[in-house]
């Protein structure tokens, strides 16, 4: 080996490889890490409660329709987005949320606190034809929502999930689950979800 | 956070900064053993490699954002504990309901605190708070004749209003028009306001079960003669005899009732449309109308300026 030390990252790509991860790890343990064990990241907000089943349907409906692409839940805090969204969001509001829905990318408006904004009846009317109530709206319909009726069969198994993973649901909540949403369709497990968005920072 | 990751942090994001300035160092001085300029004894499709120094201005470059990082950890709140010599900090963070968070911003405040936030709030506060105060002591008639406060109020009303009413305020279907002079819950001053800070929940329950289908008909169809339409005599007269259910909310003569928000029938203005069928639609399933609270999310002076604002629209 030539005195060029530095050969040894230019000539083996294994050496590259490894100080290359050394490299970009350090950002995330500097930066992630730490967030893992605050006890800021998993105090709960004092009104937050765990999503109904039916509203956990309304979740994965959101998710399943790529609700996020467009829409964000996550209020920054700068006055020009407190005037029309409501307070900042807080971490103590997302503590059960897995995965978060903050999203980054806002073609409709955020939807953080959009719970008890609407009527449920604007709701239903909106995902039907949003040009029916927002003339100017660009969002797509989602007519099937209403006819998608709700069988409930891994509702139970969702909600047990969560628990795993800290959500404090009882064992009723979960004996009860799929009973909850059985009949339902997927717009009333939309809507649910909408109007809890938010609620519990007051 | 505990000293434990404060110590973490520090000691990750100083000690990356200093090994990179020590591998910077280090390139910059020749240690390949071989001239400047000369080659580096590797060729590919006749090009040399040559030793070249880095290029000056790039290194210089490097320096220059080592400097500005340091001094940017020194200004800011980016090693741990440590707080940053501005003492700034985005917003009053881990606040678990409103009321900590009001008590946080009056702490922050107290204290002098350096948050981007209330700051962001204070100076708008001291801009616009003397606008608003103008119009807090004035009734809702006359902010509804001050061009300013309608302006103001139409802003608010196309924010917050206008996704169930419409930018021009004329409603749509189930969403009532602002504009007609008909307020199934008022449309004295008091009333509007009270309607916009509290919400509204009007219940008409489905009457199907105890009219049976050909009742919903005949009621539909004295409703409908009640305002002045060509209708089946029969059918009509039929309905005028089963009406006084409908009395409890609507009145005896049909004229509604603002407490329950229960609508004028006679005056051919339809929430949920005036046909036949919509009508028997409306009595045979009921009606649920909701209008949400603004208080907790405007706050009385601005629902006080809206409230002027849907006047306004209603001024002959």
């Amino acid at each position: 080996m030539s005195k060029n030390k530095h050969e040894l990252v230019e000539k083996h790509v294994g050496w590259l490889a490894v100080f290359a991860i050394i490299a970009i790890s350090l950002g995330g343990l500097a930066e992630i890490t730490p967030l893992l064990f605050q006890r800021q990241m998993s105090e709960p907000v004092k009104d937050l409660r765990p999503y109904t089943a039916l509203e956990l349907e309304g979740r994965d409906i959101y998710i399943r329709e790529g609700c996020v692409g467009c829409h964000s839940q996550m209020i920054r805090p700068f006055r020009h987005e407190t005037e029309r969204y409501g307070h900042y969001s807080v971490a103590g509001e997302h503590v059960w949320e897995f995965p978060f829905l903050w999203g980054s990318k806002r073609t409709g408006p955020d939807l953080a606190r959009v719970g008890g904004r609407y009527s449920d009846e604007w709701h239903y009317v909106h995902l039907m034809n949003p040009r029916a109530v927002v003339p100017e709206s660009n969002m797509p319909a989602f007519p099937w929502l209403a006819e998608n009726v709700l069988d409930g069969r891994l509702t139970e198994r969702k909600l047990r999930t969560f628990r795993t993973l800290g959500v404090p649901y009882t064992d009723e909540d979960i004996a009860g689950a799929a009973e909850a949403v059985i009949g339902h369709t997927e717009m009333e497990a939309l809507i649910a979800y909408l109007q809890s968005l938010g609620t519990a920072l007051r | 956070m505990s000293s434990f990751w404060s110590a973490w942090i520090i000691v990750i994001t100083l000690g990356t900064l200093i090994a990179l300035m020590i591998l910077l160092r280090w390139n910059m001085t020749n240690y390949t053993g071989i001239e400047e300029g000369e080659p580096m004894g590797h060729t590919f499709d006749g090009i040399e490699e040559l030793n070249n120094p880095l290029p000056k201005w790039w290194t210089i470059l490097y320096w220059l954002c080592f400097a500005w990082g340091f001094i940017y950890l020194a200004l800011y709140p980016g090693l741990g504990n440590y707080k940053g010599l501005l003492g700034w900090t985005s917003s009053n963070q881990g606040v678990l309901s409103l009321e900590e968070s009001r008590l946080a911003v009056e702490k922050a405040r107290a204290e002098g605190m350096n948050v981007q936030y209330d700051r962001e709030r204070m100076h708008a506060d001291d801009k616009y708070g003397p606008i608003f105060q103008q119009y807090a002591s004035l009734s809702i008639e006359d902010i509804a004749k001050e061009p300013e406060a309608v302006k103001i109020g139409q802003r608010l009303f196309l924010q917050n209003c206008a996704q169930c009413h419409g930018s021009d305020a004329r409603g749509s279907q189930g969403f009532p028009n602002l504009t007609d002079g008909v307020f199934n819950w008022g449309g004295e001053p008091h009333q509007i306001f009270t309607t916009i800070m509290q919400g509204r929940n009007a219940v008409m329950a489905p009457w199907v079960d105890a009219l049976g289908e050909q009742g919903v008909v005949e009621v539909a169809t004295y409703v409908l003669s009640l305002n002045g339409r060509n209708v089946d005599r029969d059918a009509a007269r039929a309905g005028e005899q089963q009406f006084a259910i409908c009395s409890a909310c609507h009145g005896a003569d049909g004229k509604g009732n603002t407490a329950l928000g229960a609508p004028d029938l006679t005056n051919n203005v339809w929430l949920y449309g005036g046909s036949q069928k919509a009508v028997e639609d409306t009595i045979r399933h009921g009606r649920n109308g909701v209008m949400p609270s603004w208080e907790h999310i405007l706050g009385e002076d601005k629902v006080k300026i809206l409230a002027g604002y849907v006047l306004s629209l209603n001024a002959e």
